[in-house]
């Protein structure tokens, strides 16, 4: 059965992947190169190369783009293909990792695992790994201030976390007191609060960020209800003819 | 003899393991799953390492998780 659920999660992987990619080709990824744009054009730190002003229009991100990494000394892809080529590898990542997580849930759930029992596992997947924590933070653009990394992480994974608890209690228990107690784990992290920006300054206009959020939560929907989807539908063919 | 009281005893011990073998074959390797896909999620979309973090930073921006 650990064999159906891998193969299914790779298959699954490899078409959402691949379907990711194309959409965030021509949603999330313009946005993308569209703020690093402005970030470049912003002060250079000390060490940078003598500044682009001049060129510092649509392919200025080409020349800064390390530049607005922590570590600038650290490799990282070249714009064009290999920055694309990483972004399928690790969306390929995301697709294998989402629908393993999703066949594991539903085997433990037990019942019936096909195509239509999986988007909807994957859609409240969706809504608690992604929708719910974007709630206190909203999906950001290069060169939106943000409170510091790890404080962030810890606190979109614990969301997640909850939310997806909560849910479950709150569809799956018997009892009203365990269906109460689902919602209010479910809120809390919000009572709570996430890690507050130090300023809401952005180096992009406005109108982009707004862009960027609908674009983001559009993606990252793809992302689990495509998984739950298609892990549904292979782990059905797979563990019939096993 | 001793054959046959081993086979005598089996139907038995078969019908205990049998359902003991049949809930933790649904979740042991369910929970390996789940382990093996959140390894990958988190280490795809939060992993710290700049080299991990640069390579994969569109995909991070792009699904909304905390990115630099």
């Amino acid at each position: 059965m650990f064999k159906t659920i891998i193969l299914s999660a790779f298959g699954a992987g490899l078409a959402v992947g691949i379907a990711l990619s194309v959409v965030q080709a021509v949603t999330t990824e313009p946005l993308i190169l569209h703020a690093e744009t402005f970030e470049s054009a912003e002060p250079a730190p000390a060490a940078a190369a003598p500044h682009e002003h001049a060129t510092a229009e649509a392919h200025a991100h080409e020349a800064a783009a390390p530049a607005h990494e922590h570590d600038a000394d650290a490799w990282s892809p070249a714009d064009g293909f290999e920055r694309s080529a990483y972004t399928l590898i690790a969306n390929l990542l995301m697709g294998v990792g989402v629908s393993a997580v999703l066949l594991g849930l539903m085997s433990i759930r037990g019942g019936r695992i096909d195509a239509s029992t999986g988007v909807l596992w994957g859609v409240a997947g969706f809504f608690a790994a992604s929708l719910l924590p974007s709630l206190g933070l909203s999906p950001e653009l290069p060169g939106t201030a943000a409170a510091e990394i790890t404080s962030r992480q810890i606190w979109w994974l614990s969301t997640a976390a909850a939310s997806a608890i909560g849910l479950a209690l709150i569809v799956f228990s018997g009892s009203w007191l365990l269906k109460i107690a689902g919602l209010v784990i479910g809120v809390m992290p919000h009572v709570i609060g996430a890690p507050v920006p130090p300023s809401l300054e952005a180096s992009y206009p406005a109108g982009l960020g707004g862009e960027f959020v609908a674009a983001s939560l559009v993606v990252s929907a793809l992302l689990w209800a495509l998984s739950g989807l298609c892990s549904g539908w292979l782990y059905q063919r797979l563990s019939r003819s096993a | 003899m001793t054959n046959f009281s081993k086979t005598a005893t089996r139907p038995a011990s078969i019908a205990a393991d049998g359902a003991r073998s049949d809930a933790a074959s649904r979740i042991v390797p369910a929970l390996l799953a789940i382990a093996f896909g959140l390894l990958l999620f988190v280490g795809t979309g939060f992993a710290a390492p700049s080299l991990i973090h640069n390579a994969t930073h569109d995909t991070r921006h792009s699904l909304g998780l905390p990115c630099h």
